[in-house]
């Protein structure tokens, strides 16, 4: 087509056009650039050596499909297996320790106690951090796992039962349980009754204002609360029932929120990690959360 | 044209024994609803059952409305008529709703990301389902409105011909516009089939399958009666993008319903393969629609706007057929590093790597048009628009190859980066290109000397430029952000950072993303702003048609 003379020719680059007009676009006769078509072809070069190395092209053999398996042999899976194993491999030593020994010998142990650590930061962060916090900061609901306040304890024993059996999970037979009892829900409390022990538990902690209700709130509290909480309400491990009068509080100190406590009970979940993650990790977060500031 | 008033002659417009089947085709359609309706097990499809009746039977009410309004206007004036402008005027339009629909799902999917207390603990308005909603209304329903209504303009003026059919045309607009509200409508209800760009359930597929085969058949019956010895460029695109589609979709969408009267099917394919199945299709959706739709319309409204040829005819006809020939390979490489077998990865990433310069020569046609014509991207917003979604498309299309390349989607896999790299492309290529479209239609459908004001148009142009730089240099920065913390390794072998922690590390960009969203919104809205003043006729006081007036005070030479 470009070598018909009729081929006008265009004003502003003095290249010929194609000859076809349509709705008043006509198309020059440009070469394609040398560059475009020369990447072009490098690019179909490199890919066919690209072909040759690696596995490319499925083909019907007399032994059903299989593939040109490059001249290097790479195997995706074969790779991925190689690399975490090395990386299994390169602590596999102290995991197995880690896993066997007593969780107070390997805490002795330095060596040991670095591999813990960071195993148990990173399980932290991938299993505990979505409710205790990329920090174990906690939150409402949440216990912070920073300070020396514990419910169910903090010794090197009490963290590896938790960890392993949680708290209420009923999968586990031998997990943590207690009840905080909902007295409003359940009619065991009035309202009002609700309201005057909400004003002996701030007493608990120098808070109240009304110190009649208070001393009314005191009775009930004698009737209903003591054989968890105390009669000085500093809470039990045993039961893990939490102590009324310092300023940590899991679901909120002011009076609305013990009023909704008492009313309508407590009972956080945290799932049993037995079951889900390996003894070397458990132990090794165990120290972990124990390192963390509040251990015992 | 006497001959119009003859006896026994047809008016134009009146009922023929083709508008009667497809009246009975919408009657029959709207009473198998009905029994659907009745039947349906679960609320969603109910809904949708309904929908599909009233819209057929309004489609039914339609077509008799015409007869009786052609009646009434009488044979005269109709044959006057030349191409069929008034389907092209209504997808401009639908194209300018969708399009606000879709950015401002945008902004609010990329709000609840970085606040994400604006999920508001709803179902209805869960990030979860509106992000489909959000891809679909501006792909399907913005872009897609975009490029039937700009193929219907371009087939029928580089063919010299009429739009085929007389109720085909509209029966694909309405139908695509019926499949958008059914699919959108899904989302929110929480029907999906879960296959990203395709989520719409089996009887919107169907549906689909139906309008788009009509689509198909509109564009090549007006090609065939084309008045041009060739087929230009524009249309080589647009007819691959259309056959392509309904290729993609038909083979995507393989899928046994649970019952007849469920909105629940299962894939044909199981597992790797619908994966495969799946990419093939996600990728080439990208391929197909929103690329070489889009060059169709690039290389008609680019020399026509620039009054220049285009650069060469060769590059042209080389960079289609081996963009069609390698794009379709290329889809395995969404899937690296997963049960997908290497030679298939293998595969899916040359391809992509051959297929940059193809990409390229779109590019490479698009910005040497304007050669000799340069001094326009000063003095005309359109143009500027126009050329600078092709620089766009140039970059994303560089972009994807380098994505595609095994050692950096090992980094660039699963994060932000890949949301920026498609809204380089989606933003600044389609996007761009259709708004250029779009303000040049607007006039020269409604027939208005020029728009209502140029100076908005620049406005629009630097508020989503800027919009655009916004989205897609904090994606860059927390995709690669997000990679590297993600394979961060201590001295023992231990990840570094959970994955909590990397969600944390990305609030900012996500802030920095939406604010991008807005810019970008707000672009468009000055966008509808100047096309609805246009179509009232408006023209901004202080922007006088001033040349016009001089080359109409000129004499003629």
């Amino acid at each position: 087509m470009s070598d018909s003379p009729k081929n006008e020719i265009d004003d502003v680059t003095g290249v010929e056009t194609t000859g076809h007009e349509w709705d008043g676009i006509r198309e020059l006769d440009n070469p394609m650039p040398k560059w475009w078509l020369y990447t072009f072809y490098a690019c179909i070069i490199w890919s066919f050596a690209y072909w040759i190395v690696m596995p490319a092209w499925p083909y019907l053999s007399t032994e059903g499909w299989t593939y040109t398996k490059g001249v290097i042999g790479y195997d995706q899976r074969e790779v991925v297996a190689r690399e975490l194993g090395a990386v299994a491999e390169g602590r596999a030593d102290e995991m197995q320790q880690i896993a066997t020994l007593a969780l107070e010998d390997t805490a002795a142990d330095p060596t040991l106690m670095e591999v813990s650590l960071a195993a148990g930061k990173a399980a932290f962060g991938d299993n505990c951090a979505p409710c205790h916090g990329s920090g174990a900061q906690g939150s409402w609901g949440f216990p912070n796992l920073n300070d020396d306040v514990w419910l169910w304890g903090g010794t090197l024993g009490d963290i590896h039962y938790t960890l392993t059996h949680g708290i209420r999970w009923e999968a586990d037979d031998n997990t943590r349980q207690n009840v905080m009892m909902a007295y409003g829900r359940d009619g065991v409390l009035t309202r009002r009754e609700i309201a005057d022990v909400a004003e002996f538990v701030l007493a608990l902690s120098g808070r109240a204002d009304d110190a009649e209700a208070a001393t009314r709130g005191a009775e009930i509290f004698g009737e209903q609360c003591v054989t968890c909480h105390g009669a000085d309400g500093q809470g039990n491990r045993e039961l893990g029932a939490p102590n009324l009068t310092d300023a940590v509080w899991l679901y909120g100190g002011e009076r609305a929120s013990i009023i909704e406590s008492v009313s309508n009970g407590r009972s956080g979940v945290m799932p049993a990690w037995g079951g889900r993650l390996d003894a070397g990790t458990i132990n090794a977060l165990t120290l972990y959360v124990h390192s963390l500031g509040g251990g015992e | 044209m006497a001959a119009t008033g003859a006896p026994g002659h047809r008016i134009p417009g009146t009922m023929t024994t083709a508008s009667w089947a497809v009246v009975a085709s919408l009657i029959a359609g709207a009473l198998l609803f009905i029994v659907i309706a009745a039947k349906a097990q679960d609320a969603p499809m109910a809904a949708h059952a309904w929908l599909f009746t009233l819209a057929f039977a309004a489609g039914a009410l339609a077509i008799g409305q015409r007869h009786f309004n052609a009646l009434e206007r009488g044979p005269a004036a109709s044959e006057e008529v030349h191409y069929n402008d008034a389907v092209v005027k209504a997808g401009v339009i639908a194209t300018l709703f969708w399009g606000i629909a879709g950015f401002l799902v945008g902004v609010v999917i990329a709000s609840q990301l970085a606040f994400p207390a604006l999920n508001f603990d709803t179902n209805f308005l869960n990030f979860g389902r509106l992000r489909p909603l959000h891809t679909s209304a501006v792909i399907f329903a913005f872009g897609g409105n975009a490029l039937i209504a700009t193929s219907f303009y371009v087939v029928q003026r580089t063919s010299r011909a009429r739009l085929a059919g007389d109720i085909a045309p509209w029966f694909v607009f309405w139908g695509y516009q019926l499949f958008i509200v059914v699919a959108a409508t899904g989302y929110l209800m929480g029907v999906t089939q879960s296959k990203e760009y395709a989520e719409p359930e089996w009887y919107a597929d169907i549906w689909l399958t139906i309008v788009w085969v009509t689509y198909l058949l509109v564009f090549m019956a007006t090609l065939a009666r084309r008045r041009e010895p060739h087929i230009y460029v524009a249309n080589w695109f647009y007819l691959a993008f259309i056959v392509t589609i309904a290729m993609l979709h038909i083979g995507n969408n393989l899928a046994i319903p649970e019952t007849w009267t469920s909105s629940k099917s299962y894939a044909l394919f199981p597992g790797v393969q619908d994966a495969l199945i799946q990419w093939w299709y996600g990728h080439n959706a990208v391929g197909f629609f929103l690329t070489a739709g889009f060059l169709g319309m690039m290389y008609y409204f680019i020399p026509k706007r620039a009054e220049r040829p285009v650069y060469s005819y060769r590059l042209s006809i080389i960079h289609f057929w081996s963009l069609i020939f390698l794009y379709i390979w290329a889809g395995p490489h969404h899937l690296h590093f997963t049960a997908l077998p290497d030679w298939a990865q293998t595969l899916g990433m040359t391809f992509s790597i051959m297929l940059w310069m193809p990409s390229w020569g779109g590019m490479i046609n698009g910005l040497m048009t304007l050669s000799g014509a340069w001094d326009k991207l000063r003095t005309d917003p359109v143009i500027r628009m126009l050329v600078v979604s092709v620089a766009f498309y140039g970059m994303s299309t560089f972009e994807g190859p380098v994505m595609s390349i095994k050692a950096v989607n090992s980094l660039s896999h699963y994060t932000d980066w890949t949301v920026g790299h498609v809204h380089s492309g989606a933003l600044g290529w389609v996007g761009f290109v259709s708004f250029g479209a779009i303000y040049c239609l607007v006039p020269w459908l409604w027939k208005r000397e020029r728009l209502y004001s140029m100076a908005l148009v620049s406005w629009h142009f630097w508020i989503a430029t800027l919009g655009i730089v916004l989205y897609i240099t904090s994606m860059w920065v927390s995709g690669i952000l997000q990679g590297l913390m993600w394979r961060a390794y201590d001295a023992q072998g231990f990840l570094e950072y959970s994955f909590v922690e990397t969600v944390e590390a990305m609030h900012p960009f996500y802030v920095i993303r939406a604010l991008g969203g807005l810019l970008f919104l707000t672009g468009a809205l000055i966008m509808v702003y100047n096309c609805w003043m246009t179509i009232k006729g408006r023209v901004r006081e202080s922007e006088p048609l001033q040349m016009p007036v001089r080359a109409a005070a000129q004499p003629a030479e």
